[in-house]
């Protein structure tokens, strides 16, 4: 046995295979017949477009296996429009497939740099052009041209004015001040304490004054959830023990994690769930968190009852509600 | 005979035939109802009502007492019953909740073992413990008269989509405990979960949520239940999950087939 190694040979092209329809004249008609169902199934997919949208009323509604109820009107139009455009594809793809011309064609790579006479030639006649545009001599033209272009393509950066302004202090702030009455969301009507019943919550908001209007935004802070448990229930410290009022405690809705509205209680573990990433709070233990990647309790508001016995907010949120951000000081 | 009913059957479609039938079978439901609503709606006299105390309180002791104590105290599985009131046990045993078939985490709606009657005579007993929330009559469960679909839309977004799902088709909570599909659902349960706060379910206050407002919310889920698909198949309503579940298998699943064959050569 020979040491040397052989050098790979080159195995050259395949031999080309013909097609059926190239040597069997009747699997070429068998093809043509195939092509023209194809596209005929596709002239019928139109007549049912066409024909539904003019005669399908559009407030019937047909039942469907695994679609239930659906409408008739709808229903057809796609169905028609999907059998229309399919089947022109499919029957041109199999009409290219079978009975196109097959020939194998063979074209051989190259340099793919432009011969020297083409380049120079390139370059005498975009000179010659400019030299009759007169580009050279009308100066003036050339430099408006330029200012022009320059500056629409400056314009753009003016868009990113749109990133700002900073938000200041707006994400530490909310519309909760010492006194602000709690108010039922919808409905807008103050809550006594005596109107929750020992496992009942209240999704609130803060009072709006005479006039005042809410943005999204500022619901988006403010949104308050009210849960009354047994005071005997609470596993808390002084302070917050004395931000709750007979049991009730608030908590703000917005998580620390993300931001999702935190309301999922559950009254008889006394958990409270968010629906985006599964962090779990412990309401009797001042929102600790208990599961999830959340990182801080829900911020508690302290609460209490003015003179006339509605819920009041003791004092605005001593932190920031919602997510961590940049300038956040834990 | 004959010819009259030909005469008659000549008329059978006349305009005006529709109409008048409908007529008739509006006025022949309406009339059942009131009927059947008076002969539910008489009070009970004292004796009677204690009878049914006691036919509850034998019931109780046969079918819960082994949980909820031969007093309704409660015991190490199963909550106290002084004071949850009729609605609380209407709600849990007439939609089969309780009693439970086995202890998992959660009681699921199922085929209810006690009849109407028997539910009723529970109720009582239970009610007469403690006072607590009542069952809500007929009158009082007039959704289509008293809600508003739009007010309940909302009110529902605040306050029941975080657990039930924006349409109302239920969803997952902790450790295998769920909050129910709302599709279905009898007005009178709806409406007395909302009072009892049933497992893991808070109670939502007549104060917080006027009666008025917790039939607009019942107003709107039946309104969503009947709601037409639109858009196709529903998948189940639950959002991006399930479409993008599909999408993802069976529509790459389609267009990878398709490309398969594009790059087939034809034999």
């Amino acid at each position: 046995m020979s040491n040397e190694i052989e050098t790979i040979k080159d195995p050259g092209l395949p031999a080309h295979v013909h097609r059926r329809t190239d040597t069997d004249p009747k699997a070429a008609q068998r093809a043509e017949r195939q092509v023209a169902i194809l596209f005929l199934l596709s002239a019928l997919g139109t007549v049912l477009l066409i024909g539904s949208y003019i005669f399908i009323p559009q407030d019937i509604f047909i039942f469907f296996p695994v679609l239930g109820n659906t409408n008739a009107h709808q229903l057809f139009l796609g169905l028609g429009m999907a059998f229309s455009l399919f089947f022109i594809g499919m029957g041109a793809i199999h009409w290219a497939k079978t009975l196109m011309p097959d020939e194998e064609v063979v074209i051989q790579r190259h340099e793919f740099r432009s011969p020297d006479e083409d380049r120079a030639d390139f370059v005498k006649a975009a000179k010659d052009g400019a030299a009759a545009a007169g580009l050279g001599r009308r100066s003036l033209i050339k430099r408006t041209l330029g200012l022009a272009l320059g500056l629409a393509g400056l314009s753009p950066i003016i868009l990113l004015r749109d990133l700002g302004p900073l938000p200041g202090d707006e994400l530490s702030k909310t519309s909760w001040k010492a006194g602000t009455r709690l108010v039922t969301d919808p409905g807008d009507r103050p809550i006594r304490a005596e109107d929750l019943e020992v496992g009942a919550v209240a999704q609130t908001l803060p009072e709006l004054a005479a006039g005042g209007h809410r943005t999204l935004a500022d619901i988006g802070k403010d949104a308050v959830l009210l849960i009354r448990l047994r005071p005997e229930e609470f596993n808390l410290d002084a302070e917050r023990l004395s931000w709750t009022h007979e049991g009730i405690i608030a908590f703000s809705k917005i998580c620390s994690h993300m931001g999702c509205a935190v309301a999922l209680y559950e009254q008889q573990t006394k958990h409270l769930l968010c629906p985006c990433h599964q962090s779990t709070f412990d309401v009797t233990r001042a929102a600790k968190v208990i599961f999830g990647p959340a990182a801080r309790p829900l911020p508690q508001l302290a609460i209490t009852v003015d003179s006339e016995g509605y819920l009041v907010a003791q004092n605005p949120f001593n932190e920031p509600v919602g997510p961590s951000f940049w300038e956040r000081s834990s | 005979m004959e010819n009259n009913l030909k005469r008659l059957s000549r008329f059978r479609r006349h305009r005006a035939v529709a109409p008048l039938l409908l007529v008739l079978a509006l006025l022949s439901i309406g009339t059942t109802f009131s009927v059947a609503g008076a002969a539910t709606s008489t009070p009970l006299s004292a004796a009677e009502k204690s009878a049914l105390i006691d036919e509850g309180k034998q019931l109780f002791l046969k079918g819960c007492s082994s949980c909820h104590g031969l007093n309704a105290e409660g015991g190490a599985v199963a909550p106290s019953l002084i004071g949850v009131g009729a609605a609380s046990v209407d709600f849990q045993v007439a939609t089969g909740r309780m009693p439970m078939a086995d202890m998992s985490v959660q009681a699921m709606r199922k085929k209810p073992v006690y009849n109407e009657k028997q539910v009723e005579a529970l109720a009582a007993y239970v009610a007469s413990l403690a006072p607590g929330p009542e069952v809500p009559g007929e009158s009082q469960l007039n959704y289509e008269r008293d809600g508003s679909a739009a007010e309940g839309g909302e009110l529902f977004r605040t306050n029941c989509a975080m657990c039930h799902n924006f349409a109302a088709q239920g969803g997952a909570l902790t450790q295998g405990k769920y909050a129910p599909t709302l599709m279905g659902v009898e007005p009178r349960h709806i409406y007395e979960a909302m009072i009892t706060g049933p497992q893991s379910m808070p109670v939502f206050s007549d104060k917080t949520i006027t009666p008025e407002e917790k039939l607009s919310i019942i107003k709107w889920i039946k309104a969503a239940e009947s709601e037409p698909q639109l858009g196709g198949a529903a998948l189940g309503r639950v959002g991006p999950v399930t479409e993008g579940l599909l999408v993802w298998t069976l529509g790459l699943g389609l267009l990878v087939g398709v490309a398969v064959w594009l790059a087939m050569k034809a034999r």
